[in-house]
């Protein structure tokens, strides 16, 4: 076996799953794993998967140049409740920060609801005298007499983690780190977390919840990183381990360890950056990610190769996918919508008699009427098989048995409460689940001022490609790209990955009285210390520094974020701040308020390193390949998608098509992780790299 | 008919709901109006040819459902459909006919698919300011509150009514705002009409008849469904509220008959002299608000599933104030009216109902003294929201805190404090103050607030249940009512003009939700654990709940 130059491994510990990804120098997939993910000791399963990879493509451990880890470990303690004791500590006269949150009520309708558990009850609560003002000002200084009283509700409680949240920290955290040093003197133990460093913004409840949530998990993170790095150094690795975090940048172990709230949602992330860098090789600047799986979907928007990104974050939302039910954090996230629509979600009749889909789902177990594991209920994926999308003797390589007439028994149930056929169920199945992922894409759109019809999708995910075309009709959207490897794009976009760090602080200024010098110092602070973060995994090389600026109409309660050019400003780009303002206002709302009065509330840094540079692909899809037109020798039943008749498709398998092979729908091209079901509306076409090209053209024929 | 068609109807009928909501949404982000971003106080939504209500977005505050649709009507009713032309937008603030009190705009737009009308958008959003006294219960007649706009075209075939724009911002302390909020709302309807007139042609229908048909009848079938669950009868009960310069009575008599709900307001005292009083439209929203929580809340909002329910008042009561009584504050009684239905209702589906809650929210419109301006000062204005406990529920304690009926998000201390002169130097939760009960009801809050720049300024208050608590339901507790006052003064009424002078401490506690039950059913671990997270306080314990000190959960 020829020795792989400069190989890299990327390991994606999911809840179910562990993948492991080994590529060469240009970012080919050598070998991919896909492992049981062991919860008790995930180490293992990440090794497992590793030494699969070095197995199967012949290389060593210390050969490895690059090594880079996404894990939902942080997630899962936050869902399941098994992180450490917290405690939070906060400033007298304020106990109840987390009890009071937003006084607010996140379903209408609901008389019966429960407000979400925010992993500290009221008797953990503890209150300092100090106080601090919104300018940053000391009007009280912290009482330290009254620390042994502190440190025996600490003892009585059995806290081991702290979350310090004092009012107004993010303007002056000198009460925060005193109070930290104290407490540490006593107890070195206790494993503290500081809201002026966890998540400098203001907002009270907010920074309060990001500061728990970091304290809940931050023992036990630490612990597992600590461990996997030995492990792999005691195997050979020399390269560090980075870990990717929920903005899509990368970071050292002990920066994560320190912020380890930041690695949540990592995994979908990787998803995004992989279907970024498609869009860079493809030269794609309006992008669609759509990622769809067993229990849900996943779609971001991606603008000129980058993902859409946002601060804030709800994890484990309690009712189904209502936002307002989860605990709210604030942290660079890859910003994308999650629906309850995935291939195990389940369809049933409302008392209206209409069909609802999701967000119940079958998952893996049961799984799907058709898997025989026990499932009675009809899902999407028995839907798909009924219609004949999924060919039962071809899905996940044969490995899982598909029990076609336990799909069609499952959805004759629901039929028979809504006087549907067998096939008529599974067509409205399909026709509610794909019009509600298409309708959380267009709400997601708009809400940002952009408009779904004029992007290209990028469908990957094991249901992703056999839904697209059908999620893209209803979109508007006419193109549609499927990658290579499919099942696996999380981890595989993790390489893609830049090492980034990004603060974002408050500091509240109407534009017109901002002071240009003191905002200048102020950002320098910012930068050095994401700075330092950064080279501690990137101690050479150029760096890349974002400035943003979120601004606001005063009396508004939404920011928009500004661009700032990346130099000292002047008192000058006050007009420029404006015009950037009104500019991207108007893009948003239709128009622009002149004479309204712009403040802004928080300033935003990244640094990073230089993205890896695009490859000159970018004649791939523009190029005339030779196209040839081929049918295939066998044939299907299905149901059309677009017309609803049972029509004949193609079949082809994946890996024997070539470069430049195009194909009518009806078709179906089949491989071992999805099936892209190309509709009699598309056409496909694969590309010079074996991504699938699929064009809308309006006729349907 | 291909295999599609039977499901169709549903996937057009989800994709206005969506496209009603994407409108709401971008409305309540482009507004300016503190109430609209903090509480949702917008409205969006979707009608037929007739008038009929389609669809209509779910926002943070229950103030417009039904107000929509019947203002919808009234407007078409007005114009004739056949002078209407593309690029027509009709407008009204009058609280008769829009949404009860003048800073609420509502825009109507027909929608024009192959040159004639298919159907109509419309929405509505709260204006920051309309001239006269402003928000505020001081006003003796409506013309004290500001101007009001009858009926009339905004948009002429796309050509805006420039005079028209012109009056409202004469007539406003921030003209730059409501013309902004107006243009937001053109948007809006704009949006809305676009994108219905794309999903007729994706899904190539010519009318809406049809589709507006399946939505009204499927609802209102699954309305009256509901509804004949509950036997027919007749239920009275009486609320007693704060008022304004007196105590007033809510009446409702409730009489459920087969295939409809009616709602019955007689015997509600006369209006009162100020701005509390109530336009029918606004108290049947909240009224219907509370019956639609408990009576087929799962159905969408919209002509069929709100046909079957009826309310009717004698005009010139309170709660049907008649022109040109002041009603600038409408919500303050407006939002008690789901205690007094709930009050009927439980007489006949006691385990559905909860106990009442602090339900009027204590919101603190707080202004710099009006001197301040004059001598140089930083003059400020500032509207934060807070509430009380909402009452215990049939299965569950209430909830601490929290917004109900309304929506409302409550204001963070920073931002207030980053924004005004103000230092707010405690907020908690006020320990006993949830009615006792198998289900004890939601906890109030306490919140003490002070000048920060040692200048005076002025707090306008217009709260309920300082002199009525919450009460406790089949056994249970009333919750503590709320109290407000200045540190070294005597306890303010609930409605009126405070002036906190610098060193004066302003107290404020919003009240309790009542209890549901007997308190010495209540599960002894649920009071072991209210006592250990101190929100029930031992020596409560001991005397609602019967706890001996030794006990242990």
């Amino acid at each position: 076996m020829t020795p792989i130059a400069s190989p890299r491994v990327a390991v994606d510990i999911g809840g179910t799953f562990t993948d492991t990804v080994l590529v060469d120098e240009n970012f080919n997939v050598c070998a991919s794993a896909k492992t049981p993910t062991t919860p008790q000791n995930p180490t293992i399963g990440a090794l497992e998967g590793v030494n699969r990879v070095l197995t199967d493509s012949g290389a060593q451990l210390s050969d490895i140049v690059g090594f880079v880890h996404g894990t939902t470990l942080a997630t899962n303690a936050l869902i399941e409740r098994c992180g450490a004791r917290t405690a939070v500590i906060t400033t007298a006269g304020f106990r109840d920060i987390l009890e009071i949150a937003y006084e607010r009520r996140y379903s209408q309708y609901d008389i019966n609801l429960s407000k979400p558990d925010l992993l500290v009850p009221r008797s953990r609560c503890f209150t300092i005298e100090e106080r601090m003002l919104a300018n940053g000002s000391v009007y009280s200084p912290l009482d330290l007499t009254a620390l042994p009283h502190l440190i025996g509700q600490i003892d009585d409680c059995g806290a081991n983690a702290i979350a310090i949240c004092l009012l107004h920290a993010y303007a002056n955290s000198s009460h925060e780190i005193l109070l930290r040093q104290a407490l540490l003197e006593l107890r070195p133990d206790l494993t503290i977390s500081i809201s002026s460093e966890v998540s400098p913004e203001a907002r009270e409840f907010e920074r309060m919840c990001t500061t728990v949530a970091n304290a809940y998990v931050q023992p036990m993170m630490a612990q597992y990183l600590n461990s996997l790095q030995d492990e792999l150094r005691h195997q050979g690795l020399i390269c560090p381990v980075l870990m990717m975090t929920s903005g899509g940048g990368m970071t050292t172990l002990e920066t994560a360890a320190q912020h380890p709230i930041r690695l949540v949602e990592s995994g979908p992330a990787g998803g995004a950056l992989l279907a970024a860098q498609i869009a860079s090789q493809l030269r794609e600047d309006m992008v669609l990610s759509f990622d769809m799986g067993g229990t849900t979907a996943k779609l971001c928007l991606i603008d000129q190769f980058q993902p859409q990104t946002s601060r804030k974050f709800e994890i484990s939302r309690a009712e189904r996918f209502i936002k307002g039910s989860g605990m709210p954090v604030r942290i660079p996230v890859i910003e994308m919508i999650e629906i309850g629509a995935g291939g195990g979600s389940i369809a049933s009749a409302d008392r209206l008699g209409r069909i609802n889909v999701g967000p119940e789902s079958a998952g893996s177990e049961p799984g799907p009427a058709a898997f025989g594991k026990g499932g009675d209920h009809p899902t999407v994926t028995d839907a798909d098989i009924a219609l004949g999308y999924i060919e039962p003797g071809r899905f996940a390589e044969g490995r899982l048995s598909i029990d076609r007439n336990a799909a069609e028994s499952a959805l004759a149930v629901l039929g028979s409460k809504l006087d549907l056929s067998i096939t008529q169920s599974a067509a409205g199945v399909s026709e509610i689940v794909d019009e509600s992922m298409a309708s959380a894409g267009r709400t997601h759109a708009v809400e940002g001022g952009k408009d779904l019809a004029e992007r290209t999708m990028i469908a990957f995910g094991g249901n992703g490609p056999l839904h697209a075309t059908r999620v893209a009709r209803r979109s508007g959207i006419k193109r549609i790209l499927v990658p290579l490897n499919p099942g696996v794009g999380s981890a595989v976009g993790f390489l893609f990955a830049p090492i980034s760090f990004e603060i974002i602080q408050s500091r509240y200024s109407l534009l017109k009285a901002l002071d240009v010098a003191e905002l200048n110092s102020f950002f320098d602070t910012m930068i050095d210390e994401a700075t330092n973060t950064v080279r501690q995994a990137a101690p050479t090389g150029d760096l890349l520094v974002k400035k943003s600026a979120f601004m606001r109409y005063h009396g508004q309660g939404h920011e928009i974020e500004i661009a700032l050019p990346n130099k000292d400003l002047r008192d000058a780009h006050r007009d420029a701040l404006t015009r950037a303002f009104e500019v991207e206002y108007s893009h948003q709302f239709s128009r622009s308020v002149p004479g309204m009065r712009i403040e802004i509330l928080n300033w935003s840094v990244t640094v990073s390193t230089l993205a890896r540079p695009i490859e000159k692909t970018a004649s791939l899809s523009k190029s005339k390949s030779k196209s040839k037109s081929i049918t295939g020798g066998e044939r299907l039943p299905i149901v059309c998608d677009f017309s609803g008749e049972h029509v004949e498709a193609a079949v082809f398998m994946r890996n024997s098509l070539e470069p430049g092979d195009a194909i009518n729908g009806p078709a179906l091209i089949i491989e071992p992780q999805t099936t892209t079901l190309v509709s009699s509306d598309f056409h496909a076409k694969v590309l010079l790299d074996h991504t699938i090209q699929l064009q809308r053209h309006e006729t349907g024929g | 008919m291909n295999l599609f068609s039977k499901t169709r109807q549903q996937v057009m009928w989800n994709r206005l709901l969506a496209v009603v909501e994407e409108q709401g949404q971008a409305l309540i982000r482009a507004a300016f109006s503190p109430i609209v971003r903090e509480c949702g106080d917008i409205s969006a939504g979707i009608f037929d040819v007739q008038g009929r209500m389609m669809a209509q977005a779910v926002t943070g505050t229950p103030g417009h459902i039904n107000t929509m649709a019947e203002a919808v009507k009234s407007l078409r009713d007005l114009f004739p459909i056949q002078t209407m032309q593309p690029g027509d937008i009709y407008l009204t603030n009058d609280p008769w006919i829009a949404s009860g009190h003048l800073n609420d705009f509502l825009l109507l737009m027909p929608v024009f698919h192959d040159a004639r009308v298919v159907g109509f958008t419309s929405c509505t959003s709260h204006l920051v300011d309309l001239g006269g006294l402003g928000m505020g219960p001081e006003g003796t007649d409506i013309f004290d509150e500001g101007l009001l706009v009858p009926p009339c075209k905004l948009l002429d075939r796309g050509e805006i009514n420039q005079l028209l724009l012109d009056i409202v911002k004469a007539n406003s302390r921030e003209p730059i705002a409501n013309e902004g909020d107006i243009y937001a709302l053109i948007a809006c309807c704009e949006t809305g009409g676009r994108r219905l007139v794309e999903m007729m042609q994706e899904f190539a229908i010519d009318d809406l008849g049809e589709l507006s048909d399946y939505i009204i009848d499927t609802s209102r079938r699954g309305t009256i469904d509901a509804i004949a669950e509950i036997p027919n009868g007749c239920w009275t009960n009486t609320l007693l509220v704060d008022g304004y310069e007196k105590e007033a009575e809510l009446v409702a008599c409730l009489t459920v008959e087969d295939h409809k709900i009616i709602l019955d307001f007689t015997g509600t005292s006369p209006c009162s002299q100020k701005g509390i009083n109530v336009p029918l439209n606004y108290a049947t929203a909240y009224s219907v608000f509370a019956l639609r929580c408990i009576i087929g809340s799962d159905i969408p909002n919209n002509a069929g599933s709100l046909d079957p329910f009826i309310v009717r008042a004698p005009k010139g009561c309170i709660l049907n104030a008649q022109p040109p009584s002041p009603v600038a504050m409408r919500h303050t009684l407006g939002q008690m009216t789901p205690d007094l239905v709930y009050g009927c209702l439980r007489q006949v589906l006691p385990e559905l109902v909860p106990a009442e809650g602090a339900s009027c929210m204590y919101d603190l419109p707080m202004r710099s003294a009006p001197e301040i301006a004059q001598i140089g000062g930083e003059a400020f204005a500032l509207e934060p929201a807070h509430n009380g406990g909402t009452g215990a529920r049939p299965t569950k304690d209430g909830l601490s805190a929290t917004a109900f009926p309304s929506g409302v998000w409550g204001s963070q201390v920073e931002i207030t404090e980053a924004s005004v002169p103000v230092m707010i130097k405690s907020r908690q939760l006020r320990p006993d103050s949830g009615g006792a009960g198998r289900y004890r009801g939601g906890l109030g809050q306490r919140i003490e607030l002070q000048s920060a720049n040692n200048q005076p300024f002025l707090v306008f208050l217009s709260v309920e249940r300082i002199k009525n608590p919450a009460r406790g339901c089949k056994g249970g507790k009333a919750g503590a009512p709320g109290r407000i006052r200045l540190d070294d003064g005597p306890d303010l009424p609930g409605k009126g003009e405070v002036r906190i002078e610098p060193g004066q401490t302003l107290i404020f506690e919003t009240p309790g939700g009542g209890g549901y039950g007997p308190a010495h059913q209540r599960c002894r671990q649920a009071v072991s654990a209210d006592i250990k997270e101190q929100l029930v306080s031992s020596a409560t314990a001991q005397s609602d709940y019967d706890w001996k000190p030794n006990e242990d959960g």
